[in-house]
């Protein structure tokens, strides 16, 4: 546990990817079956102590130490967990006692999902008597299901994959017919055993993924070896069926990285657990689509990392997924046909099977990439109707290309329609992270708006890439020479019609937003210029934010 | 009978006098020592202890620049203390310098005073100012952990401790220092390709976790910054071995891949921190202990190492010196005032403003 536990410290205040990497890399072969492989598990989400609750852990403590001390502790902390690991007593010391070593990863694990509620208390009582603080703080983090230490499942099984030759995609097909502690996985990479036979009747098959097109690029492209599909701002998702042993239908929603989402969208379950359906895995987009019409992101973030859903939330916002992709039929793996292949076998299929649910990702004509251009920019007159606004951009395939996992370069592009931009004036400034530790590169933007002492600057957004290192020097100094207050890492700087500097903000859309002061939210907001030229009291309005809102509204 | 009336009634109005013990109420205040604006002062001795600004005369704990204040009259402190004060503001940072060496008591007015190793820095000392009727220790900043670079503190019965408190939350109880710096060399072995800046205190820590460094084994010359130097020759000169220690003003800071550099705190955050190849940022201060300040602080690798006593030891320090009040003068007071007045001390926040973390204010000053 003590071995896990460093890990999961040193992961929570590591900043970079690679570094990260490197660290589980270095603990996964370090560390013995079945430990690592419990650790794996902790990391990729799947472990769960149903009964393992904040209110056990608070009643674990007060039976323990002075209530105004605890109280004063956790107000200075400000973390259950970590407060109780802090606080925990060391067990009295008894004359002759062996104490026992501290228990290992999987000995916890093991023993806490043996345990029955009753006697919960008592066993993670002696657990935090053997362990240290950093111990003591992830078994508690482990059981509450909060790790949050920055390392996604893809990142772990990526690190894992570093240790043998092989590729992370690979871990991710086979990934959902494994479970904890993976032994046979860890004997696979490391080459002791064979690759383990996946007996999942509705595997993950990793997604293929496109790169971003540039201006320079299509000199070298030529149209008639490309076809063009709207891409659909909606979550890109793999529908697969099959039959288990008993001839059972067993249909999964996996996102992109191969996550089970299924759960969250059973109206999606039941079209592809339809007899008709058959054994198939289509790739696609997830939207909410009302009527026929496509509804916007925001629509679908309701439905989004739920675990569970309810029939009001189904009617109110039906799930819908729109088929790019045929990767399997009836047994047949149709990865290795070319694109133009795979799309007629999927068109035939959503012709005869007719599922609920699911319709056929339409093409966009286009002889020159002159002609392609004006229908990403006005897709609307190009076929996309009332349903342009749930667009953002176009997709190209080469109709030769076959189904490779990863993002090769070359088969598909990505030509993601111009972003929205607006000038906004910087605010606040907060010290980046790793490299960027020393520099202020986390932007806070406002815009104004009438306030009760007319014009005052509202916050919009927070972008923290978009600029060159070059750029960066240049607006860490000016931060640095307006400040005006300090409060911890961040730097509040002179914002006003006279002294403010300017931002070209570049962004994907807006939404309204409840949390936020001024009641929208950007997506994917970056700095895309810096406007040393243009004076503060010029930058935008916040109607002008609130109209880009209203035009997706129209499309309602 | 009139004690019990007034705990019962006062107990509404006061947690604190409500948990005094009767005999507390029945002794006399104390008389030696009050604190006043310019610090703690005794009107018998006429000096200050660690005063907050100019005074003529100053007993000085430790060479800490917010105990250890330039322009006094007359100083009287450890030798170490009077050097590094020298070493640091100049020789003329006071009119009389006044040597005083542990455990040698000297007649001031009509009281003792004498000096006793605090275990905090080098030269650091508790201040026991005494008279027939009443002993007062004042603890200054202390800790009980083993420190190679200076003297271990010893505790002094008196009937009146005044101590810091600026790990009084139960929440500070500090590991093994060693364990934290093989955290620091397990590091170094992970990513040989990118330097390990350490921030930490100039004064004390810096010369501690070097020591710490070389005592568990790291043999590659330290490297440390310009901030650091005049402190660490003259603990070398005072008999510590630090092994080969480089100064990064000479170095070529872009070539320290896989070396531990020590540094300022604030320095970690400093333009001067980029050019090193891809830095680890390093913390070593007992506040490292809370994640969230790690996190506030940027701290990529925090390192728990603390010359200020945690809870357990300012705990049991209280009950070594078997005193009857604690004073405490700065740091987390409350929670310490709780557990005195619980096991029946009289216990009282001072407030003292003026004194606090070295680390923290050095940092304050230059983000």
């Amino acid at each position: 546990m003590n071995r896990f536990a460093h890990l999961l410290d040193r992961l929570a205040f590591e900043h970079g990817r690679n570094s990260k990497l490197r660290i589980l890399a270095d603990y996964f072969r370090h560390t013995d079956d079945p430990d690592r492989g419990y650790a794996l598990a902790a990391m990729t989400g799947g472990l769960t102590f149903a009964h393992a609750k904040a209110g056990l852990i608070r009643t674990l403590i007060s039976e323990r130490t002075d209530q105004t001390l605890f109280e004063m502790s956790y107000d200075y902390v400000g973390d259950l967990s970590e407060t109780v690991a802090l606080l925990w007593p060391a067990p009295p010391v008894r004359e002759g006692h062996n104490f026992p070593p501290p228990p290992s990863l999987s000995q916890v694990v093991e023993t806490l999902h043996a345990t029955p509620k009753a006697a919960l208390p008592q066993v993670l009582a002696q657990f935090l008597d053997q362990l240290d603080e950093t111990g003591r703080w992830a078994l508690l983090k482990l059981i509450t299901g909060g790790l949050r230490i920055g390392v996604s499942a893809r990142l772990a099984k990526t690190a894992l994959a570093s240790l043998g030759d092989v590729e992370p995609n690979a871990i991710e097909e086979i990934w959902p017919g494994l479970a904890p502690p993976y032994l046979d996985l860890f004997a696979w990479i490391e080459g002791r055993a064979d690759k383990p036979v996946v007996s999942d009747p509705a595997p993950f098959r990793a997604a293929m993924l496109a790169h971003a097109i540039e201006e320079t690029n299509f000199a070298s492209l030529k149209p008639e070896d490309f076809t063009a599909e709207w891409k659909w701002d909606g979550v890109r998702v793999q529908a697969v069926t099959g039959y288990d042993e008993a001839g059972v239908p067993v249909g999964r929603l996996y996102s992109r990285t191969g996550e089970d989402i299924s759960g969250a969208f059973p109206d999606v379950l039941e079209a592809i657990c339809a007899r008709s359906f058959g054994a198939a895995s289509i790739d696609g987009e997830l939207l909410i689509v009302r009527e026929g019409s496509v509804e916007s992101f925001g629509a679908l973030q309701q439905r989004l990392n739920r675990k569970k859903v309810d029939a009001r939330l189904i009617a109110e916002y039906p799930a819908h997924v729109r088929a790019y992709d045929l990767l399997s039929e009836d047994g047949e793996d149709l990865r290795s046909l070319p694109f133009a292949q795979r799309r007629m076998r999927l068109a035939r299929f959503l012709e005869t099977r007719a599922p609920a649910r699911f319709d056929l990702s339409p093409l966009v004509p286009f002889a020159t990439w002159d002609a392609l251009a004006q229908a990403r920019r006005d897709p609307a007159s190009a076929g996309a109707g009332d349903d342009a606004n749930a667009i953002e951009g176009v997709m190209l395939k080469r109709v030769d290309s076959i189904y490779v996992p990863g993002r090769p370069t070359g088969p598909w592009w990505k030509w993601k329609r111009d972003p929205f931009t607006l000038d906004a004036v910087l605010m606040y400034a907060q010290r980046g992270h790793g490299k960027r530790s020393s520099f202020y590169s986390d932007y806070t933007f406002g815009v104004w708006r009438q306030g009760s002492e007319g014009d005052e600057l509202v916050p919009v957004g927070k972008a923290y890439f978009g600029f060159t290192d070059a750029e960066l020097k240049l607006l860490d100094k000016w931060v640095r020479d307006h400040t005006v207050n300090r409060f911890g890492p961040v730097r509040e700087v002179e914002a006003n019609h006279k002294t403010g500097l300017v931002l070209e903000v570049a962004f994907e859309g807006v939404q309204r937003s409840a949390r936020h002061k001024s009641g929208v939210a950007m997506r994917f907001p970056r700095v895309s210029r810096i406007r040393w030229d243009k004076p503060a009291r010029d930058a935008d309005r916040l109607e002008a934010v609130e109209a880009l809102i209203g035009e997706r509204k129209r499309a309602d | 009978m009139v004690t019990e009336r007034l705990a019962g009634a006062s107990a509404i109005f006061s947690p604190l006098l409500s948990r005094v013990h009767p005999y507390v109420v029945a002794m006399a205040p104390p008389h030696l020592l009050a604190p006043t604006p310019a610090g703690l002062y005794c009107a018998t001795g006429d000096f200050y202890i660690d005063p907050l600004r100019p005074v003529p005369r100053a007993l000085i704990t430790h060479a800490h620049s917010d105990h250890a204040r330039r322009g006094h009259g007359d100083v009287l402190a450890t030798r170490e203390t009077l050097d590094i004060m020298a070493l640091r503001y100049g020789e003329d940072f006071c009119a009389r310098r006044q040597v005083a060496a542990y455990g040698q008591s000297q007649r001031i007015g009509d009281v003792d005073v004498s000096f006793h190793p605090a275990g905090h820095v080098l030269g650091s000392a508790q201040v026991l100012v005494a008279d027939e009727r009443q002993r007062i220790v004042v603890s200054g900043d202390y800790k009980r952990a083993s420190d190679p670079t200076c003297a271990a503190f010893e505790p002094v019965a008196c009937d009146v401790f005044i101590t810091e408190a600026t790990f009084g939350l139960p929440v500070f109880r500090h590991p093994d220092a060693g364990l934290e710096v093989a955290k620091l060399i397990a590091s170094c072995a992970l990513f040989p390709e990118r330097a390990h800046l350490v921030g930490a205190y100039a004064l004390g820590k810096a010369q501690r976790l070097m020591a710490l460094i070389r005592q568990q084994g790291w043999e590659r010359p330290i490297y440390i910054h310009g901030a650091l130097e005049k402190i660490t020759e003259y603990y070398a000169r005072e008999g510590t071995d630090f092994g080969e220690i480089r100064k990064v003003s000479v170095a070529e800071r872009s070539k320290l891949a896989g070396e531990i550099v020590i540094c300022t705190p604030a320095s970690l955050q400093d333009i001067w921190s980029r050019k090193f190849p891809d830095p680890v940022a390093a913390l070593a201060s007992g506040w490292m202990r809370v994640r969230a300040r790690a996190r506030q602080r940027g701290v990529e690798l925090p390192l728990v190492v603390s010359d200020h006593a945690d809870w357990n030891d300012l705990c049991a320090t209280i009950l070594e010196t078997q005193c009857s009040q604690v004073w405490i003068t700065h740091g987390e007071a409350d929670a310490l005032v709780h557990w005195a007045g619980g096991i029946g001390l009289d216990a009282r926040p001072l407030h003292l403003i003026g004194y606090g973390d070295e680390e923290e204010a050095a940092a304050e000053a230059q983000t």
